[in-house]
């Protein structure tokens, strides 16, 4: 068997916001085709850690390799660095003057400079994808969460990403719309998309996860496939965790 | 009442005139207001100390000292240096003044866009400069569209004031005829009613672009 290509590594990542630190000493592995599921209590750090690895956030200190490259902040373009790491937030975050499809395809002919024909075309595909064919000329506003979620999916696909980093992608939704979300999410798992996802969603991080990682105050305290975190937890607050919230 | 009408229309075609002049005064200022305002909105919300400061420093001094003030300085005082003419005299003047008020409106809009959308832009690979013009500007002003359309309707009334430096513009032609016949008011109620009537205008326009622009709401 041929060892698996390492897409992100991070090592030794710390990272404070003024005196508050919140992640301490980071390490964390995602082989291609993972699905790498963040899990642990609000305020753990987890969306950070997440926000680091596009550079939303800017590390303390540690290493950041992505695809085999240690990223710097002040070395590298980030700009080209994001253009593999495509990310999805709670919130959407979808530009609301622009309609479903002005929203897939405003990277690909911006960043990427591609066409417009070409990118309606691949822009159509992917909404056709996550199901919403019917909807290109809808603005966001028509849209419900769950809907929105879903372009945002297709917005970030049409970059043709190499990894993509979910934050919470479904914890602002009513719970009617949770699960056509993490459908659309199981789907791109199983076609094989690299994916670290922090999510409050156990079955998820079940069925579809590879690697769970559970994370307290600022550090991992236990990692590993998701029977033996779920069914075997090894560490004390791990265990408590999943108490409190299954 | 018979006698205002007459007058109405036999100084109609002076009116016009003043008219063209106004309009064109407006205009120009206007859109230098603009480029003005979104150059220091852009020092204002650009985190680096010394720009803010040059930027606080244009809008301290602005709203600190009165138009009319302004405008004689320009035209009055930099006459010394360099013979400016009054209708550029009264179009920088008007305009440095109205940048003031538009580059607050346009930080005002700018920092009401949540930053979700900036990230958004930004994990997409969009630089920080794409992001602002394709993502953050144009709802910005979308947002500024009712107070710009205010600010607007104050240059055009401002615009008055180059009277002062010789311009006939509107006021200006109701002020001469005015002295001309020893009978201001009739004049006055005219260019009144004129001014009433581009503001109308100005206004009808910017409430069918608000809603044009809010086809995505």
């Amino acid at each position: 068997m041929t060892e698996p290509r390492e897409m992100i590594r991070v090592e030794k990542l710390n990272k404070s916001f003024g005196d508050l630190h919140v992640l301490f000493d980071i390490d964390l592995k995602v082989n291609e085709s993972d699905v790498v599921v963040l899990i642990g209590a609000s305020g753990s750090g987890k969306s950070t850690l997440l926000r680091c690895l596009n550079f939303l956030e800017f590390k303390d200190d540690g290493n950041i390799i992505i695809e085999g490259e240690q990223v710097e902040a002040d070395t590298h373009d980030l700009n080209k660095v994001r253009q593999k790491v495509g990310m999805v937030f709670q919130h959407f975050n979808l530009f609301p003057h622009k309609t479903v499809l002005g929203n897939v395809i405003e990277a690909p002919i911006q960043v990427k400079g591609m066409s417009k024909k070409e990118a309606t075309k691949e822009g159509k595909r992917l909404l056709d994808k996550v199901g919403l064919g019917d909807k290109y000329d809808v603005y966001p506003s028509r849209l419900s969460g769950g809907q929105k979620q879903r372009v945002a999916i297709a917005r970030a696909l049409a970059m043709q990403p190499d990894i993509m980093l979910f934050d919470e992608p479904t914890s602002a939704l009513d719970p009617e719309l949770v699960g056509e979300v993490l459908e659309t999410m199981k789907e791109l798992g199983n076609e094989g998309m690299t994916m670290v996802v922090v999510t409050h969603e156990m079955g998820f991080a079940r069925e579809v996860g590879d690697w769970v990682v559970y994370m307290n105050e600022g550090r991992i305290v236990e990692e590993g496939k998701p029977d033996q975190i779920f069914d075997h937890p090894k560490e004390e607050r791990t265990k408590a965790f999943l108490d409190s919230i299954l | 009442m018979g006698e205002f009408f007459s007058i109405f229309i036999d100084s109609f075609d002076v009116f016009m005139e003043g008219m063209w002049l106004t309009l064109r005064l407006s205009v120009v200022s206007l859109l230098i207001a603009i480029v003005i305002g979104l150059f220091f909105a852009m020092l204002k919300i650009s985190r680096v100390k010394v720009l803010e400061i040059i930027a606080d420093l244009y809008i301290w001094i602005v709203r600190g000292t009165p138009l009319i003030v302004q405008i004689f300085i320009l035209f009055y005082g930099l006459a010394e240096i360099w013979l400016i003419p009054e209708f550029w005299a009264a179009s920088i003047g008007l305009a440095f003044h109205s940048g003031a008020y538009i580059a607050e409106i346009i930080r005002g809009a700018i920092q009401s866009i949540t930053k979700g959308q900036t990230e958004a832009a930004r994990s997409l690979g969009m630089s920080r400069s794409l992001t602002m013009r394709r993502v953050v500007l144009p709802q910005a002003f979308r947002r500024a569209v009712p107070s710009l359309g205010n600010q607007f309707i104050i240059g055009i009334k401002d615009s008055s004031l180059a009277s002062f430096i010789g311009l006939q513009e509107l006021f200006g032609v109701s002020n001469t005829m005015g002295s001309n016949s020893f009978d201001y008011l009739p004049y006055f109620f005219t260019v009144a009613i004129y001014y009433l009537l581009i503001v109308l205008i100005l206004t009808i326009a910017v409430n069918q672009l608000e809603k044009k622009l809010a086809v995505s709401d």
